[in-house]
């Protein structure tokens, strides 16, 4: 296995957009949802990428192009330097190997009338190549193993278990094929809180076991706080803000991470009284006809006249330690958590 | 994320697998279940379907009916020693008599045997009933499988299609293709290929939407994900999902073909005299009812029992094959 630290994923200015159609025989575009619009990060092996945003900023859709189950309109991902958006048939099905997902509902992402065993093992039959036919059994019972489940119930069906429990099922068919890269799309999000943390230190301990990637979708910021080295902040399609996880929880730049963190409940009575809070007007604007300029103009009470005019980069601004795309990006500790 | 409790604990000792494994929860199947299947090969839906259809009652006894319907058609001397076929068994002076010794149903409207020809009708009527229903569960199943998983042209394509034999009024297009094609000396089959043709479009909608509402689910998603393809997805993932409403619809449209059949022959095509079927023999006996009920009773009687073996069958064959309903 690679050592860690040098880069296994790379995105470069990822576009996704779905046309909006017209018409019933001639179809005509009339415009497209940009559901992810010119999104560029690095992911280092056994690194944990925590993405955060509002329902809708295209948080799902980035993982779907992520995974190839989407094609991207433009730009590339790149796994170990080859782009898997253009990847056709076999080459793509030896990409898959290398990159699974978590799903974010354990009641839908397994199949009803497959038992456990079937669903672990579904890898295997589809990549004969990764385990020998006769050694599968005791593959996928190794596997139940490892997520903590008992090798016993290869023969149970999905709606004999717990959300939990089926999560874990789910984890364990991520990690058949041994990919570098899982995508985790809200993995815990439909789970109670005390299962939330079983969960979370599950694939806690999985990262340090095989060495994974995690791309970590959520929009629970503490959660993506615990579990994350560096986190990117979405909104409406773009990264605005992009660092290690204490220089967006400590010192975020952008006005947009800045509203967000102070949304996050505070559980301690004596540090809600310094919190504040930042009420954000109105709601996100459409994707299919985002503002000019900066994207977050129409909600932002910094606003200016260049915010309409002139799109801002996601580069590290002055007075600041991280990547942010604001022309008046300065860092405001907004949870006051570290003092 | 620091304040969430029961962070350290990692490892095999979680609460909820710990509580899995020393009390199961009531679904689980019984000790005994449980350790003859481990000794054997690993489980799925179907050999687990297997394994639970010959545990059910309703299954065996079903089984047993259809046994019994498909010897009397097939060996119908085994069950009545009067050949109907045979203008001599018939008297036309004891038309409509009652049961008595050697003709326990009684008698029709030409005095023949009623026993004997409902035993000699059951051919007709079970080959129209069972043919008709495979052959639209075969064609209207895969075409609306292969439509519902694959969308865009296809199912466009095949929807339309669908659409011109839904506009074609089934009892008018069936005498048609009846009368047209009955000197092709196709026999009894003529009357299935009017009804399959004119029948599958309804399984084909059903299994359709059933797969459309599958295909929505997250397992498709992360099979896709793993590589799976398409025939994979569609046989592995989406068919066993969208497979009870078909069942059940075809099993329910047996009768109804039979009786539809009935129809035909009232209407002089398909099955006519000398043949024999139940049709045949319902829609002779109908004028009489009042005077004599028994001969369309005893027919009708059997093609209730035929139906009801068929939908008694489905039903277990779809309740084995829905792992939450074991």
């Amino acid at each position: 296995m690679a050592t860690k630290g040098d880069t296994i994923l790379e995105v470069r200015d990822l576009v996704k957009h779905y046309p909006l159609n017209q018409g019933i025989v001639f179809k005509k575009q009339i415009g497209a949802i940009k559901a992810v619009d010119g999104v560029s990060f690095d992911l280092a092996r056994g690194e944990t990428l925590g993405i955060v945003g509002e329902s809708g900023c295209g948080k799902s859709t980035l993982a779907k192009v992520l995974m190839a189950l989407e094609r991207p309109t433009s730009g590339t991902v790149k796994i170990d330097g080859r782009d898997i958006g253009r990847a056709r048939g076999g080459e793509l099905k030896r990409m898959r190997r290398n990159i699974q997902m978590v799903m974010q509902d354990p009641y839908t992402s397994l199949n009803p009338r497959m038992t456990v065993g079937d669903i672990v093992g579904e890898p295997f039959d589809i990549h004969t190549e990764v385990a020998p036919k006769g050694d599968r059994n005791r593959k996928v019972q190794e596997l139940l193993e490892v997520v903590g489940l008992n090798p016993d119930h290869i023969n149970r069906y999905p709606h004999q278990f717990s959300g939990g429990q089926r999560q874990r099922i789910g984890i364990a068919r991520g990690l058949a094929l041994q990919p570098e890269i899982i995508v985790c799309d809200e993995p815990v999000s439909a789970l109670d809180v005390s299962i939330q943390a079983q969960v979370i230190n599950l694939l806690e301990r999985l990262q340090n076991e095989f060495n994974l990637a995690y791309i970590f979708i959520a929009h629970d910021l503490s959660v993506v706080r615990h579990i994350s080295d560096r986190v990117g902040v979405m909104y409406l399609g773009k990264i605005v803000e992009l660092g290690k996880d204490t220089e967006i929880y400590d010192r975020p730049a952008h006005p947009y991470s800045q509203a967000l963190l102070s949304a996050v409940p505070v559980p301690d009575p004596e540090g809600r009284e310094n919190r504040e809070r930042i009420i954000l007007q109105g709601d996100p604007p459409s994707p299919a006809n985002p503002p000019s300029g900066c994207r977050f103009r129409t909600r932002c009470w910094k606003a200016q006249e260049i915010c309409a005019t002139e799109e801002p980069l996601l580069e590290i601004r002055p007075g600041t330690d991280h990547e942010s795309a604001c022309h008046f990006a300065e860092t405001h500790d907004v949870v006051h958590a570290s003092s | 994320m620091s304040e969430t409790p029961q962070m350290g604990q990692v490892g095999p000792a979680f609460p909820d697998t710990q509580s899995l494994t020393e009390n199961p929860p009531p679904s689980a199947p019984p000790p005994v279940e449980q350790a003859k299947k481990k000794d054997s090969k690993p489980a799925s839906l179907w050999s687990d379907a297997w394994y639970d259809l010959r545990r059910r009652p309703m299954f065996i006894f079903s089984l047993i009916l259809i046994a019994i319907l498909l010897v009397m058609s097939f060996w119908p001397s085994l069950f009545t020693s009067i050949d109907p076929f045979d203008a001599k068994t018939c008297e036309l002076s004891t038309a409509r008599q009652g049961p008595s010794a050697g003709h326990i149903f009684g008698r029709d409207n030409l005095g023949c045997d009623v026993y004997a020809k409902t035993i000699y009708g059951a051919k007709n009527s079970i080959i129209i009933g069972v043919a008709t229903t495979v052959i639209t569960a075969l064609v209207g199943g895969l075409l609306g499988l292969l439509a519902g998983t694959r969308g865009g042209l296809t199912d466009t394509i095949a929807s339309r299609v669908t659409e011109v034999f839904f506009a074609i009024p089934s009892i008018l297009g069936a005498l048609l293709i009846t009368a047209t094609f009955r000197d092709q000396g196709l026999g009894i089959w003529i009357v299935v290929i009017a009804l399959s043709v004119l029948a599958w479009p309804m399984t084909y909608r059903i299994m359709r939407a059933a797969v459309i509402t599958a295909r929505s689910q997250d397992f498709v998603l992360a099979a896709r994900a793993l590589g799976a393809g398409q025939s994979r997805i569609m046989f592995r993932h989406l068919l066993p999902n969208a497979l009870a409403p078909v069942i059940v619809i075809a099993t329910i449209n047996l009768g109804g073909f039979i009786a539809a059949e009935a129809a035909l022959s009232f209407l002089g095509v398909g099955v006519t005299s000398p043949d024999i079927s139940w049709g045949l023999m319902i829609a002779d006996a109908r004028n009489r009812f009042l005077e004599a009920p028994l001969p369309l009773v005893f027919p009708a009687l059997f093609l209730s029992i035929t139906v009801l073996a068929f939908i008694m069958l489905g039903d277990a064959v779809r309740d084995a094959l829905d792992p939450k309903l074991r």
